[in-house]
């Protein structure tokens, strides 16, 4: 589904390399874990990802189910079924959720020329989706993420999530701040969406995360490069030991 | 390249492609010779068969106008108007006065039609249902040309003519009213139009009379070098309501053209006057050629006790836009509003806001005002609220936002407070912010292209002020924004 082949990319501005060689397979039904000491490039991953624009590729390639993503813009990306779960979601003022949520339903569905839910439809999606998060309807009529605490602004980014109905989901740490209680129920809204012919980046810097949804695969990121890559315990080591093995390896 | 920069490109290199209302009518046309004298204000007064007085009034006021100089404090500029090189009056020569549709010019009623302004009421009838009809007064270039649901307005008891004919059928209501909320020597060019106002709208609602349907004129520019100067004159008798819609536009020339128009609104005691405006006068090309220049008057009078005015404006053309539509709160409890979106994109300009003049006890006021500016426009409000000393308990709410999308445009807000009796409360709040890159991004990533991003942040910001419009034109001013922040939509 998703193949990394050796990316380098830096910030377009000041030509700072963040990417040095990165090599990612993930394969339908997977859910690959991306770990990493602060700094280390994980959403800077995820952006490039997702097609923003503030960075340059400046080797290597990404192929979404075979095609390269490098000459798609971010619309297209989220149309082709990229989905993106924001480290820090992104204040829109004014605009309801919902409205929000409507818009960018139909406009991928447009793209993928099928046509326009109609509203009770919608309505009907959005209030089942809701109600497994422990989203309110109130919450849907205020502009979007503005005011939002922490929690409810992960919590309204997985909403998002199972109402497009990604092929891959790009998680960036939507476990902090969470409280005990909402990390479950995110986590719930993960799982439910796990399916054989979906897959998951799942970046955290907590094992805690992984014991609600289990990876298959664990990575650590280190100064822009995987340097090292296991299963499920391998997080558990990391939470036990820290990067410095890792971090130290790469340095040597 | 971040992905507002490239909105903004696009959005620069917006073009009079987009702008669909640009073309031409072939039609011949009646005109005054160029320039401006007594004569041409005789020429005027006679093809209408104005009453003597009214010749005089128009006299008085061209004798003032030539002794006055334009204003220059508005933060527009464009050169110099060529006052003589203008014609003051252009009709399609087979419209002369307003006719049964049936006499109409096929020439005119097909341009109103691609205009999307349905003027045979038996369509409308057939198609719309009575509570959304909406009866329309069409003006073309100097002369209105039909008026459509006079008689149904008629059985209601409510007027609702070109001002020509009202001055021919009502000369005593017209004589009562006109120039009293806009005195003939209010400022250039409200006094310019007073000399050579050609045609515009008349509306009397009698006292206790709900008016059944929305009234609406529609304003088209289409012969060149011709200035338009309509004159409006709207009065609500006691416990009277009415709605009024005026929408307008003109073709693409390459000159500018000017629009120097007077509205005048009266609500006596009880009654309410909803003004809603969409303006849309061809903005000039990508360069800043073209363009009509809208410098106009609007002014409400709450003359009567309890009585309400509303001014709600939309406004994405013209070059220069000059415009301060103003209530008086003169009868207690009365209460003024005004709710405003101003778009401006490529090199428009945009000077316009609102006075509140607090006379009478316990008045209040409202003002919401968005500002939209792009590409390398100005974009500026400018408002008073002023209490007087009688004003006891005078109340305004201002909020002023501003949203800039681009870095070569300019937001300015400037807002006039005087407060002369001690127990008036004014609040203010103004906020100025920018579409940003994060913004666009997070949009996109949900799969909007950046088109649909600037336009539901867009919406987002004018939303407020929509909600105030009659239905059927919100979702045709959503539309209109969004077109006219959009390089490539269409
Ligand atoms: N647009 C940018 N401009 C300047 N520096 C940037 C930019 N984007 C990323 N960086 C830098 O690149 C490095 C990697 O950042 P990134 O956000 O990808 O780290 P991370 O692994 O997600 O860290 P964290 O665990 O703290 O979220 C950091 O040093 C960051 O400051
Ligand atoms: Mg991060």
């Amino acid at each position: 589904m998703l193949e990394i082949k050796n990316l380098h990319a830096r910030i377009a501005e000041d030509e700072t390399e963040i990417l040095r060689g990165i090599d990612l397979t993930v394969k339908p039904g997977e859910v690959h874990a991306i770990m990493g000491p602060n700094g280390s490039g994980k959403s800077t991953l995820s952006y490039i990802l997702a097609g923003k624009e503030d960075y340059e590729i400046t080797e290597g390639d990404i192929l979404f189910n075979g095609e390269s993503l490098l000459d798609m813009e971010a619309d297209e990306r989220a149309a082709a079924g990229l989905f993106l779960a924001f480290q820090y979601p992104i204040e829109i003022p004014g605009v309801a959720t919902m409205t929000f949520l409507k818009t960018a339903l139909n406009a991928q569905r447009k793209a993928r020329g099928e046509g326009e839910l109609s509203t009770p439809e919608f309505m009907k999606r959005v209030k089942d989706k809701a109600a497994e998060l422990n989203i309110t309807m109130d919450m849907l009529k205020r502009p979007l993420n503005v005011g939002f605490s922490g929690g409810e602004k992960k919590r309204s980014e997985i909403l998002q999530m199972s109402l497009l109905e990604p092929k891959l989901c790009v998680l960036d740490e939507t476990d902090s701040g969470l409280d005990i209680d909402a990390l479950r129920i995110v986590a719930d809204g993960v799982n439910r969406l796990r399916s054989p012919d979906r897959a998951m980046v799942v970046i955290t810097h907590y094992q805690r995360l992984l014991d609600h949804i289990v990876p298959d695969v664990v990575h650590v990121l280190s100064r822009g490069r995987i340097v090292k890559t296991g299963g499920k315990e391998l997080a558990l080591e990391l939470e036990k030991n820290g990067y410095a093995d890792y971090v130290g390896e790469q340095a040597a | 390249m971040p992905a507002v920069q490239e909105t903004i490109d696009r959005v620069r290199s917006i073009d009079v492609d987009q702008y669909k209302y640009g073309f031409v009518t072939e039609i011949e046309s009646e005109k005054a010779p160029k320039g401006l004298n007594e004569d041409i204000v005789r020429f005027i007064s006679a093809k209408k068969g104005e009453p003597e007085w009214m010749l005089e009034w128009r006299l008085d006021a061209y004798r003032r106008w030539r002794t006055m100089d334009e204003p220059t404090w508005a933060r527009v500029s464009y050169p110099k108007i060529d006052f003589e090189d203008l014609y003051y009056y252009s009709a399609p020569k087979t419209a002369e006065g307003p006719k049964s549709l049936d006499e109409v010019d096929p020439e005119l009623l097909a341009t109103y039609e691609k205009l999307g302004i349905p003027l045979r009421e038996q369509e409308i009838l057939a198609g719309v249902a009575p509570q959304n009809r909406v009866a329309v007064d069409a003006v073309f270039d100097s002369v209105s040309v039909v008026t459509t649901f006079k008689e149904e307005l008629k059985k209601a008891g409510v007027i609702f003519c070109s001002i020509s004919e009202a001055l021919r059928e009502y000369p005593d209501l017209v004589r009562k009213y006109l120039g009293s909320v806009v005195p003939v020597s209010d400022n250039f060019y409200a006094t310019l139009n007073s000399a050579v106002f050609s045609d515009g709208s008349f509306v009397y609602v009698p006292e206790g009379v709900r008016c059944p349907m929305e009234l609406s004129t529609y304003f088209r520019i289409n012969d060149q070098q011709t200035g338009q100067f309509e004159r409006t004159l709207i009065i609500a008798d006691k416990g009277a309501y009415v709605s009024y819609l005026e929408g307008c536009t003109a073709p693409q020339r390459d000159e500018n053209q000017l629009h120097a128009a007077v509205v005048e609104l009266i609500a006596l005691d009880d009654a309410e006057i909803k003004y809603s405006t969409v303006q849309n006068w061809y903005p000039g090309d990508k360069e800043g050629k073209g363009g009509i220049y809208n410098f106009v008057t609007k002014r409400g009078d709450c003359r009567g006790r309890n009585s309400k005015i509303s001014w709600t404006q939309v406004e994405t053309g013209s070059a220069i836009t000059w415009k301060y539509p103003s209530c008086i709160l003169r009868g207690d409890n009365s209460r003024g509003e005004f709710y405003s979106i101003a778009v401006s994109n490529g090199y428009q300009q945009v000077d316009s806001g609102t006075k509140m003049i607090h006379l009478g006890k316990n008045t209040s006021s409202r003002i919401i005002s968005k500002g939209i500016s792009a590409g390398k426009s100005q974009n500026t409000y400018r408002g008073l609220v002023s209490a007087h000393r009688k004003a006891s308990n005078a109340r305004n709410f201002t909020q002023c936002d501003s949203l800039l999308i681009g870095q070569d445009c300019g937001a300015h807000t400037v807002p006039y407070i005087e407060a002369k009796n001690s127990t008036a409360v004014f609040e203010h709040e103004a906020t100025t912010s920018k579409i940003s890159d994060d913004q666009m991004f997070y949009c996109q990533q949900r799969g909007l292209s950046d088109e649909e991003a600037v336009a539901l942040i867009v919406n987002g910001f004018v939303k407020d002020v929509i909600q105030q419009l009659p239905m059927e034109f919100a979702v045709e001013a959503q539309k209109l924004i969004s077109i006219s922040l959009e390089g490539s939509v269409g």
